[in-house]
């Protein structure tokens, strides 16, 4: 059911200029062409009863309980599918409709139970109300067949099913099948027999990918969430934004007090426009999971037992020692990390506090790890380091390249939106090693499939401009018109040479030349081509080239400017793009300005009071290497798990273990904070406010819910800090923080709390020029003004198979867990994933004497781990994939520290490796064992 | 600092300036790029490198980006 006291004006809204007037009810109201009468009925102020139709699925017309009388016409059309007509005169109430209605009513109600006191949806059932509406007091059938022995399925750990109170409207089956795109749920039997189900199996046996959308659609409390079950109907809401990928969902967190009934998708948000994902809607349960830690806690050596402290304790002791680590090591010798799971706002205070308090550039963010060669690629080419469209232009799309993104497993809400495009008959081009489920899903086929081999995305990429450049594809005037013409001409040349085509890279490659070609005339001969990435593309050592490949493809067949076009990457955190834009980089201010802009550091220096440094800082990779090399000592981290998550897993730990002073700031003890002297408790994104900024430059709300458990939240952690160290830094609300981001950065200048609260969101730059925001950038002219072709020649990889590595392994995520998993870990998701395996091809499986679910051991040139193998020919021969969401799968073990030239960004995606069976676990497995018991020996129990 | 991944990293900087023709360009291309990106130390340790060893171990446009530095 939907959000509590949530407007649904029944049918979806119309676009378009035209209007059309009518007469309903006696009120005149003019409504968009195309609009149904229930909507217009609506907007005049009279709401028609109704059961099938609601405004997020086309109309249906079969609940029959929605019957108006037109002027005119004959009989009682269905207001839901019966479009407004200019001079239209409409009656939604007459004794004929009531009596009719009545009767519909009557007949839903002898086949469902008559418990609504302690039904579930009490107060809030569409059935229940209509009841209400058209004035049912009496079922007149005998008692006779019926459904209500119909058996409850609650295999979905999420939500419960109970056919008995079916009405078989269908909603959930259309919301399966157009916002979510699954096709999971159909209606199975005719007439009397008609029952909802998910292909004959229980739901978690079945296709369904638990995002919500037919629990939402449901009008009575046949779906509903298990949460709502337990707790029963809140009593007020909150919009805010969720902390998972880089979608950024909008969300009306339903309460009662300070509890959180549920979460629903709010169908005014930007991003999702009210659809949602498993993560999203159901995987909060870590906000309040027992393993938070909610006390501050110190320790002298990472080998002793953790002493739990005050806030004033633990803040004095981390200030005392970065000072004693600066007098004694130099002031360069620590560093901090901010992350892309927390606010804007607090991302902006943990660089601030390091340029300032600490006084030098050593700042970074996990963006390091994803999308920096995305900050690198696009600025050097379009300007700017953000992707150039809203999610909405797909819409507008006529071909789309997905290159080295997974969107249904890892942005399944832009995926389902995508995909809606897609069954419209927009053109698929996945470039992919694996066959992801994009390349064939329902009703859903890629045109083509590129699947390349790992590590030559950049042979692709250049193949695929050759192609255009060379059979005169190129939009000459588009090019002529926009971009630097020496350049362009310098890259023309480069990229025609006969090196650089289809038939001479397949053999790197992998893929037929014939495909390639065909995908280039398509993406270049369609009106709108739109090409969306992610770290596929990124985390590879060409990943900043093949970015600078992408923007040059993009340019070169004008696709960049309107809607329906743009290079989009989809970031995988939820604040991703933010982390970025609030000057997290060593060597950039917020706004993406460089440090040694002395006209820039200027605006700084009198903002902050201090000298900002002219010299970029170390990225992380660096402070591993000086930590391990002795010039690095002390690193504070917010919200981030550097030890699972950054590559070779083993030069990680030496270098923390090297550190005399790490701060680790989390909801959880994470893998990080084994080596860590001080732990600062985190706040979930429930407990604070601020705002996070999603792969399209939607800058949205986050607004607090309950109160910060450890009763600080990370922003005023920060802060006192920084008033630790000597630094005055203080702040009444978060909005104060967003005004000095705004009052530093040309692209925020015109944002503010306020504004965010009238607009909804607000997708930057915002400011003079754009005072609503920018959903599309690069409009008239680029962002650097023209746009600068770059020489992206393709350079194989170090990391290269041998006899004793013959394989390539790539990793990534899946749907139901996020990045390390430690949030979804603390959730029932684990019912879905509980383990990370490795897949690999059954040719490679075969010949190594490997079965599905057999225990295998992975072996790389930095290390070994042992994990359970998957069988599948999603992955192609000679390639194996595997996820990360655990740390005792040990995948960055395996990892190798080679990174992006241009970015230090890791090589995650390609590692040579051999898979042999194994009957153990690794060495680095028994080791990481001995240390998990050991650490949590040395946690203080909590108190009662 | 491992030198030997300073040197891994300079060097593959230099193959991505090796695509321009214009040697200059390319030169210039690598020098903005260390002094843009790399913190000092990382800097002052791959001079030191080549001052010691003559930068063998680099590639030339690397080697030549660093005279520039130096100048």
């Amino acid at each position: 059911m939907y959000s509590v006291k949530e407007q649904d004006r029944g049918t979806p809204a119309k676009p378009g200029e035209a209007t059309v007037t009518v007469t309903i009810d006696g009120h005149e109201v003019t409504v968009p062409e195309g609009t149904s009468v229930m909507r217009a009925a609506i907007d005049a102020g009279v709401r028609v009863p109704r059961l099938c139709a609601t405004d997020t699925l086309d109309a249906f017309g079969s609940c029959r309980l929605c019957l108006v009388e037109i002027d005119g016409r004959r009989g009682y059309p269905a207001s839901c599918t019966t479009a407004v007509a200019p001079g239209m005169k409409v009656r939604t109430q007459s004794p004929r409709l009531a009596q009719l209605r009545r009767n519909v009513m009557e007949l839903y109600i002898s086949d469902h139970p008559l418990d609504c006191l302690t039904c579930t949806a009490n107060g809030n059932c569409e059935l229940q109300e209509m009841a209400g509406v058209v004035g049912l007091r009496e079922v007149r059938y005998a008692p006779g067949e019926n459904h209500l022995a119909a058996k409850t399925d609650t295999s979905n750990p999420y939500f419960a099913f109970d056919p008995s109170k079916c009405i078989v409207c269908s909603r959930c089956v259309r919301a399966c099948e157009d916002i979510q795109g699954t096709f999971a749920l159909t209606v199975l039997g005719r007439g009397f027999d008609s029952v909802i189900s998910p292909g004959k199996t229980a739901f978690m046996a079945s296709e369904c990918v638990s995002c919500g959308a037919c629990v939402q659609a449901c009008p009575t409390a046949t779906l509903t969430e298990k949460s709502l079950i337990e707790h029963g109907q809140p009593d007020h809401t909150v919009k805010t934004t969720c902390a998972y990928c880089g979608v950024g969902c909008s969300f009306r967190a339903e309460l009662k007090g300070d509890e959180v009934v549920r979460m629903v998708p709010d169908k005014d948000g930007g991003a999702n426009h009210g659809h949602s994902c498993v993560k999203g809607r159901f995987a909060w349960g870590y906000a309040t999971h027992a393993d938070r830690i909610t006390t501050p806690l110190v320790r002298k050596s990472i080998h002793d037992p953790w002493t739990a402290v005050s806030w004033d304790e633990a803040i004095a002791h981390a200030a005392s020692e970065i000072k004693r680590i600066q007098a004694t090591y130099g002031k360069d010798s620590v560093g901090g990390i901010t992350s892309s799971r927390c606010t804007n706002e607090e991302t902006f205070l943990v660089q601030k506090l390091v340029r300032t308090a600490f006084g030098n550039n050593n700042v970074d963010t996990c963006a390091r790890v994803c999308h920096s060669p995305t900050g690198y690629g696009l600025k050097q080419t379009l300007g700017e380091s953000a992707g150039t469209q809203d999610f909405d232009s797909v819409d507008h799309a006529d071909c789309v390249i997905v290159v080295g993104a997974n969107p249904t497993d890892a942005h399944p809400v832009f995926a389902s939106h995508m995909k809606r495009r897609l069954r419209e008959g927009c053109k698929l081009i996945v470039i992919d090693p694996r066959v992801i489920d994009l390349v064939h899903g329902p009703h859903v086929e890629a045109d083509y499939h590129l699947q390349l081999r790992p590590g030559t995305n950049v042979a692709v990429i250049n193949a695929l401009a050759h192609v255009i450049v060379t059979e005169g594809l190129v939009a000459e005037d588009y090019v002529r018109a926009r971009c630097e013409l020496p350049a362009y001409e310098k890259w023309k040349a480069f990229i025609s040479r006969p090196e650089r085509s289809p038939e001479a890279m397949e053999p790197h490659t992998g893929v037929p030349a014939a495909k390639i070609r065909g995908a280039a005339r398509l993406y270049a001969s369609v009106p709108n081509a739109a090409i969306y990435y992610g770290l596929g593309v990124t985390e590879h050592s060409q990943g900043s080239t093949m970015v600078m490949g992408i923007a040059n493809l993009a340019m070169c067949t004008g696709n960049l400017g309107r809607p329906g076009v743009g290079v989009n990457p989809l970031r995988g955190q939820n604040n991703v793009q933010g982390s970025c834009d609030m000057g997290s980089f060593p060597h950039e201010l917020p706004g993406y300005r460089h440090v040694s802009d002395p006209a820039v550091r200027a605006l700084f220096d009198a903002a902050w009071g201090v000298t900002v440094q002219p010299e970029p800082g170390l990225r992380i990779p660096n402070m591993f290497d000086a930590a391990c090399d002795g010039s690095f000592k002390a690193l504070y981290i917010q919200g981030e798990d550097v030890a699972q998550s950054d590559p070779d897993t083993q030069h990680v730990g030496r270098a923390l273990a090297s550190l005399e002073c790490l701060i680790v700031q989390d909801l959880f003890l994470n893998e990080t904070a084994k080596y860590a002297h001080v732990f600062l408790p985190g706040s979930s994104f429930l407990e604070k406010d601020g705002t996070f900024t999603n792969a399209e430059r939607r800058i949205n709300r986050v607004r607090k819910v309950m109160e910060p458990k450890a009763g600080l939240a990370d922003w005023e952690v920060t802060c006192a800090l920084a008033r630790a160290l000597g630094y005055p830094m203080s702040y009444d609300h978060p909005s104060q923080i967003m005004d000095e981001i705004a009052r530093l950065t040309p692209t925020f200048t015109g944002v503010s709390y306020a504004k965010l609260d009238r607009l909804g969101s607000i997708q930057w730059p915002c400011n003079d020029a754009a005072p609503e925001g920018t959903p599309t950038m690069h409009v008239d002219q680029f962002v650097r003004g023209k746009g600068k072709f770059m020489l992206t020649e393709y350079v194989p990889t170090d990391e290269r198979t041998s006899r004793k590595f013959p394989l390539l392994l790539t990793t990534g995520r899946i749907l139901s867990q996020y990045n390390v998993g430690a949030q979804t870990r603390r959730t029932a998701n684990i019912e879905w994933h509980h383990e990370d395996r490795l897949e690999i091809h059954p040719a490679d499986a075969e010949l190594r004497g490997v079965r599905d679910g057999d225990t295998v051991e992975l072996e790389s040139r930095a290390g070994v781990t042992v994990l359970r193998a998957h069988v599948t020919e999603r992955i192609q021969p000679g390639v194996v994939y595997t996820t990360f969401h655990y740390p005792e799968s040990g995948a960055n073990v395996v990892t190798t520290d080679n990174s992006d030239w241009a970015t230090n960004c890791p090589e995650y995606k390609v590692t040579a490796v051999q898979v042999r069976p194994a009957s153990k676990p690794s060495a680095w497995q028994v080791s990481f064992r001995e240390q998990d018991v050991a650490q949590k020996q040395l946690v203080p129990p909590k108190k009662a | 600092m491992d030198i030997h991944k300073l040197v891994k990293m300079a060097n593959e900087i230099a193959k991505f300036f090796e695509a321009e023709p214009d040697r200059a360009v390319a030169v210039e291309g690598v020098v903005g790029h260390l002094q843009r990106f790399w913190e000092p130390r990382m800097r002052r340790e791959l001079l030191a490198h080549v001052e010691q060893t003559g930068g063998g171990d680099l590639r030339p446009l690397v080697v030549e980006a660093v005279r520039a530095i130096r100048k």
